[in-house]
Parts: C-alpha cells; sequence; structure tokens
C-alpha cells in the first residue's frame, strides 16, 4: 500500500486519506461489529478434534487489499492462459500422453504419481475440462512481480470468504464504496452455476446440478452450504445419493430425482467406495461407473490432483508452451526439483535460506522455512532429503508483498497472498478479485487459516 | 426436496416446539412456587408432569428429592440431559446447521444466534437471568422462530414439513400434559367442584389456555370443561383436534406414491377428534383415551419417517 518514503501507492491514495483520518475508536468498534455478525450468521470454520459445536472465526482485516485495474488484465490474462494449458495438460495424460512422447515431462513423474488415477485413462469428460474450478495461488516479489505459488485443482476452497467478505466490508463501510469504483464480484454463484450446467452430460437439455459435501463437521462446511444455497442447488451428502443402471439419483421426499452434475467438495479417496477408499462413507457406491458411461459429470473431475501436485508444478510453464505455443504470463516462483542431483546439491548448501516443501503437503504443513527453522528443524529436514529427495521441492524465500493490517499495536504491514477463482466452462471466466489471505503474525509467512492466517476484502478498481 | 432435509427440518422445528412446552411448564410451576401455601400442590403437580415427561430417571440420578428450584434448573439448563430446554435448543440449532442452505437466512440467523446466547447463559456463572426471565425469554425466540418460518419461508415442502413437526411436537406434549393432571380430570365424577385452583391455573397456562378459557365458557373453571378445551376445540391453538387437524392438512401438500396409508390415518384421528363429544372421552375413561391418543401419535410419527424421511436404500 506503501512506498518505500511512506507515501501511499497511487491506487491506494483514497483509501489512506480515508484512514487517516479515522478514530482508533471507530475502527475497534467496527471490527467487533464484524466479529459479532460473522458469529450470528455462522461464517464459521470446524475445529477438528474440538468440544462438539466448537467452531471459530477466519479472522477477517478490515483493511482492503487493492489492485489497480491494469495490473488485474495482467493477472487475468495470465490466469486463463494457465488453466488452459492445465485442463489441456490433464487431458493429455490421461489420453494421447503427447508431452511425456515428447519428453517435455518426465513419464515417471506423471505415471508413478499417487494422484495420477489410471481409472480416468481413456475416459472422456464434456468440453475435455478437467478442473472447472481452480484456485491459483499468486504471491508477488520484492520486484513488484506477480508469480504463481501453487495451483489448486482439486476441491480449492475460500470463495465464499471471498464473497462474505465483500459484503461484509460493504456492511461497515459504506462511504468506502462510493468513493472507489470497486468491481463487483456477487455474480460468482451465477457464474459457477452457469459453467456447472454447461458441462452436462450431452443430451441432458435442463440439468440437475447438486453440491456434493462430506456433511456438517467438514471444516469448508459453512462454504458448501452457502454455495449451494446462492446457487439454488441441492446440498447433498453421499448417503443421499444412488447409482442404478449407471445413473445416478438423489432420494427425495417424491422419490428418487435423476442427477445430471455433481460439484463435489470431497477428495477424489472419498468418492466412491468400490474404487478407491473402501472404507470411505462419504461417497456413492458405483459412481465411477456411472461416470465413466459418461452419465454423470463431475466437478472438478477425478484425477486433476496429478496436475496440482507440487512435483509437477515446475513443468507449468513448460505445458503453457506445449500446448498454447504462447509464453507464460505469469512466472513460476523459482523451484529447484531435488530428484535432480545437482538443485539437491545446491538446496544442501543453502537450506537456512530456502523453503522446503513435500511435494505432496497441503494447507502449509510438511514445510520447511529455512530463515525461521531452528538448527534442529534443519537437521531432520536435511537427513529426510538426503534419505527421499524427491519427496522435496525448494524455492527462495520470498519477500512476500505486505499489506497493512490491524495488528494488536495497531496497523502495521503483514504479508498477503491472493487466491483468485478461474471458472472453466463453455469459457473461461474469473471474477475480479479472489481471496486474499494475510499472515497475522509479524514476519510470518504462512497465511493458511490453519496456522494462525486471516482474511481480507480484495478491490480491483475500475478505473 | 431431499428426504434427509426434510428429515432435519421436520426435527427442527419439532425441538423448538419442544423447547416451548418446557418453557411453558417451567413457568407455570415458577409462578405456582411464587404463591403462599403452595408447596403440596406444586410437589405433587411437578412429580406427575415429570413422570408425564418421562423425565424421572435423569433427574432422580442427579438429586434425591423433588425440589422445584433443582426441577427448574435441571430442565432449563442441565447441559447433559438430552431432554433441557437447553439440548433442545442446540438439537434445533444443529438440525439446522446441517441443512442451512435450505432455510432462509432470517431462519437460520435466528436458531443460530438462539443457541449462541443458550450457550453464553449456561456458562455463565455470575448475572444469570432468574428462571422466570429465561422461561419468558425461551419462549420469544419461539414465537421469533415460527413467525419468521411462516413469514419468510416459501410455500413448500420445506415448509409443509416444518409445521408437521411443529403440530405433531404440540399435540404429543398437550397429551402429556394433560396425561399429568388426568385424575384430577376425569369428567363427571364431581363435575363443577374445583379441587385446587392452583393446580387449573398451572394446567391452564402452560398450555396458554387461560385466557382463552375465560373467554370461551365465561364460567368457573371445570374439569369437564377444562378437558373439552383442551382436547375438541377446533380453535383452540394447542388443543388435540387443532394439532390433529393442521398435521393432516400439511400432510395432504406432500403427499407421494407410497403415502396414502400415513394419510388416511391422520385424517381418522382428525375425524375422531372432530365428531367425538366430551361423553364418550368420559365413558371410554381419560387415561385411556390419552394413553390410546398417544399411541396413534406415534404410530403416525413413524410412518411420516419412513414414508418421506428416511426411505429405504433402493428407493
Amino acid at each position: 500500500m506503501y512506498l518505500s518514503d511512506d507515501a501511499a501507492r497511487p491506487h491506494y491514495l483514497r483509501y489512506a486519506q480515508w484512514l487517516e483520518h479515522q478514530p482508533a475508536e471507530r475502527l475497534a468498534q467496527k471490527r467487533a461489529e464484524a466479529d459479532a455478525l460473522f458469529h450470528r450468521v455462522g461464517i464459521t470454520f470446524a475445529v477438528y478434534g474440538q468440544e462438539e459445536g466448537a467452531e471459530r472465526l477466519i479472522p477477517f482485516d478490515i483493511v482492503p487489499r487493492v489492485l489497480p485495474r491494469e495490473e488485474w488484465i495482467r493477472l487475468e490474462g495470465g490466469l486463463k492462459q494457465r488453466v488452459r494449458a492445465l485442463n489441456a495438460f490433464i487431458h493429455d495424460i490421461y489420453h494421447d500422453q503427447q508431452i511425456l512422447n515428447a519428453g517435455v515431462i518426465p513419464a515417471e513423474q506423471v505415471l508413478c504419481n499417487s494422484q495420477y488415477r489410471p481409472e480416468m485413462q481413456g475416459v472422456d469428460v464434456p468440453g475435455g475440462i478437467y478442473a472447472h474450478i481452480a484456485g491459483i495461488d499468486i504471491v508477488r516479489d520484492d520486484a513488484g512481480e506477480f508469480l504463481v505459488l501453487e495451483d489448486n485443482l482439486r476441491v480449492p476452497s475460500g470463495v465464499s470468504y471471498m464473497l462474505e467478505n465483500r459484503k461484509m466490508m460493504m456492511r461497515l463501510f459504506p462511504e468506502l464504496f462510493s468513493e472507489h469504483r470497486v468491481a463487483p464480484v456477487d455474480h460468482y454463484p451465477d457464474v459457477l452455476l452457469d459453467n456447472l450446467r454447461s458441462v452436462a452430460p450431452t443430451g441432458v437439455a435442463d440439468p440437475t446440478v447438486v453440491l456434493l459435501t462430506a456433511g456438517a463437521h467438514n471444516s469448508a462446511y459453512f462454504e458448501h452450504a452457502f454455495l449451494a444455497q446462492q446457487m439454488g442447488i441441492e446440498l447433498v451428502e453421499g448417503q443421499d445419493l444412488f447409482v442404478r443402471d449407471e445413473a445416478v439419483f438423489m432420494r427425495t421426499t417424491q422419490g428418487p430425482q435423476r442427477v445430471d452434475v455433481i460439484y463435489r467438495r470431497i477428495d477424489d479417496d472419498f468418492l466412491d467406495p468400490l474404487v478407491f477408499r473402501p472404507e470411505s462413507m462419504l461417497g456413492v457406491p458405483g459412481l465411477l461407473t456411472a461416470y465413466r458411461a459418461g452419465r454423470i459429470t463431475i466437478a472438478n473431475a477425478i484425477g486433476t490432483g496429478v496436475a496440482d501436485d507440487k512435483s509437477i508444478y515446475p513443468y507449468v510453464p513448460e505445458m503453457i508452451r506445449f500446448y498454447l505455443g504462447q509464453s507464460p504470463i505469469i512466472g513460476n516462483v523459482h523451484t529447484w526439483m531435488l530428484r535432480r542431483k545437482e538443485d539437491k546439491d545446491y538446496v544442501l548448501a543453502h537450506l537456512p535460506e530456502l523453503v522446503i516443501k513435500e511435494v505432496h503437503g497441503a494447507g502449509g504443513y510438511g514445510m520447511l522455512i529455512g530463515p525461521a527453522a531452528t538448527k534442529a528443524e534443519i537437521a531432520i529436514f536435511r537427513k529426510q532429503i538426503i534419505a527421499t529427495p524427491e519427496r522435496y521441492i525448494a524455492q527462495p524465500t520470498l519477500a512476500l508483498s505486505t499489506c497493512p493490517t490491524f495488528a494488536e499495536k495497531g496497523i502495521a504491514p503483514r504479508h498477503i497472498d491472493l487466491r483468485p477463482f478461474v471458472l472453466s466452462g463453455r469459457d473461461v471466466t474469473i471474477v475480479p478479485g479472489g481471496l486474499t489471505r494475510v499472515a497475522l503474525r509479524a514476519g510470518s509467512l504462512v497465511v493458511n487459516s490453519s496456522q494462525g492466517g486471516g482474511t481480507k476484502d480484495t478491490w480491483v478498481l475500475e478505473t | 426436496m431431499l428426504s434427509r432435509t426434510a428429515d432435519h427440518m421436520y426435527w427442527m422445528s419439532r425441538y423448538i416446539e419442544r423447547a416451548e412446552s418446557l418453557a411453558r411448564l417451567v413457568d407455570a410451576h415458577y409462578r405456582m412456587s411464587l404463591l403462599p401455601h403452595s408447596g403440596e400442590t406444586l410437589a405433587h403437580s411437578l412429580s406427575s408432569t415429570m413422570s408425564a415427561l418421562q423425565m424421572e430417571e435423569a433427574y432422580k440420578k442427579r438429586h434425591e428429592v423433588i425440589e422445584p428450584r433443582a426441577v427448574f434448573e435441571f430442565v432449563s439448563l442441565d447441559r447433559d440431559y438430552s431432554g433441557s430446554i437447553f439440548s433442545c435448543l442446540r438439537a434445533a440449532r444443529e438440525n439446522a446447521r446441517a441443512v442451512r442452505g435450505a432455510l432462509t437466512s432470517e431462519l437460520w440467523e435466528t436458531l443460530n444466534s438462539t443457541w449462541l446466547e443458550v450457550r453464553s447463559i449456561a456458562t455463565r456463572r455470575s448475572s444469570r437471568p432468574d428462571i422466570g426471565e429465561f422461561v419468558e425469554w425461551v419462549k420469544e425466540r419461539s414465537h421469533l422462530t415460527r413467525g419468521v418460518t411462516v413469514g419468510t419461508m416459501m410455500r413448500d415442502e420445506a415448509f409443509h414439513f416444518t409445521r408437521i413437526g411443529t403440530f405433531l411436537e404440540r399435540a404429543d406434549s398437550t397429551a402429556r400434559i394433560l396425561t399429568a393432571h388426568q385424575n384430577d380430570l376425569i369428567p363427571g365424577a364431581d363435575a363443577g367442584v374445583v379441587p385446587d385452583p392452583y393446580e387449573w391455573s398451572v394446567l391452564l397456562r402452560a398450555l396458554s389456555a387461560f385466557e382463552i378459557y375465560r373467554r370461551v365458557y365465561r364460567d368457573v373453571i371445570t374439569p369437564f370443561k377444562v378437558a373439552q378445551l383442551l382436547i375438541l376445540r377446533d380453535n383452540m391453538p394447542r388443543s388435540l383436534l387443532r394439532c390433529c387437524k393442521e398435521v393432516y392438512q400439511n400432510l395432504k401438500s406432500v403427499a407421494n406414491e407410497q403415502s396414502a396409508e400415513t394419510e388416511r390415518r391422520a385424517g381418522e384421528m382428525h375425524a375422531m377428534l372432530h365428531f367425538t363429544r366430551m361423553e364418550e372421552i368420559a365413558a371410554v375413561g381419560l387415561p385411556r383415551f390419552l394413553e390410546q391418543f398417544l399411541a396413534r401419535l406415534r404410530d403416525l410419527g413413524d410412518r411420516i419417517a419412513s414414508d418421506f424421511l428416511l426411505p429405504p436404500a433402493e428407493a
């Protein structure tokens, strides 16, 4: 928000002036109001392993993150390009595997990956789209350059916070919205539903879409219920669905009703106990048979996890060149693949400066942040890397951009990232904005809500 | 609509109604406890009410004697007893949360803030509301929930299932309260004699029938008329006839291919109450009549569950 000499960056000018004139008590009172509202509306996430009904708020920061129009346009172009390439990649590896045959990506990297689903080989999905909903995590380095930190192509979450944070900001500070031209986001559920309907199995004129949740005890349950309600579709659990004659039905008070598209918010592993984990109570027995027969669309498709794995991530720029013949608009964070000997040697010599990630880890777990780690922690990772180098990648510690944030002692800079949601159906669309996550602890680079992260409203300015 | 959704809606409204019924009972007995010389009548009424509501066993595990303050606390805020008002409000909210997408935002927020508030009351050490204030608050939250339901929900299946839940629960509650007082209510035995005015006022207040009685009969309170009002009066909102009528009408609106028999039985119960005279009930005996009524109500609840709420796997 501020330049080095404490002057506000141009697109923050107006906001900074407004902020200067806000008495501290008013802001404190607004923060308390936000907390109370989030509790009443029940915008909470369940905390595992605590007493029944323990639900927590994800901390909401009342200082928005602002993106100027020209930056957003560039970002949008880059995201669309990236997701097109990723969808082309998933289609390719489950069909002709041209990219493997061309030697762009080593075949064993893909075929031996635990997220690769041989059951999907040769299965055609409507429109060739696998990642209907993609959450791409974007960071900004010290040079101001946007970079992709991670692709989330399985069941990305967080979009409900993007929508609720905006609603909250408009409620708390309506005056800000008359002074700024902030691009609206609340049509997201409409765009999502339109996309989901557009990928229904061929021949279905008026498709029935449902949202499949693991249930009220899942940590993202609020989001599931919220999206289902906003789209006006049924929120179903595995027990509400059954498969008969290779078609999927839901149990209703008026008897079985056919289902055409499942927007699923449970992982591949739990979808069909007959094929994946047999002990899963969350899924629908026989679902994969119906899927392979083309009688149901599952969004995101089964087997997308192979494309957002950290071991595949370094190849995404190559995918963009390979499938689209374009050069990437947004780059990757430089990544060392420890399966390569020269990368491994470099990383082992520079552990205290780097971030080490497990290739299958998620949610900020299984991670070493060199500059913040103790000698003992580094020693443990060193041992693990030497034992199984292929399980790790390394990245430089980024000087992530910061944004002013309410901290215990007033407003202070905190590190942020951004997750825009990219929707693919008839076309590729992005609602302007995304979820800005913020590391609330001073100096921390971890923005995950499970580890002390909060969220902010994200403004894309129209002028 | 999804069977599971209907099931949660049905139970959500049953639990809210149950919380209200309990609050009314506590309220009526609490008022009695404030009157002088009410000791024996109060203990008797509490004891028979707890027995009719099958609460005795759980209570006896915690306390040896029936002591009014302890009973009020137990029924209102016992966090470990599944039949307390506290637990009912939690269950209503848990059911609502499981289908929050199918509720209007106003309805969900009403149930959620009720739960947040009761949880805060129950964990508060100091400045707890007194029992009278608390049950007053519970009644208000129930009124509010019902008002928001009627005022904001689409008149679709979901709405009818919430209504079915409300009125089945209410019929059950009225029948049980009558059971608790059945010995004083046997009509004909001593018509016109008032055994204990306090006990009558408890019964009538617990069913919000005190003022209605006055308006309908403009007369002294007699067992015969009390029973008539609470069983057979069509425009008395908590009477058995009224509740059965509502259940029957809402059931007709959600009928499906397999529910014909359930509908017939609901209609039969309604017709039976509609065309019965008090003298006939007196001939059978009130205890027996109430026992049969509760059994038929249970049967109806089970049939609704299997027809609509929890259909077998290959439905």
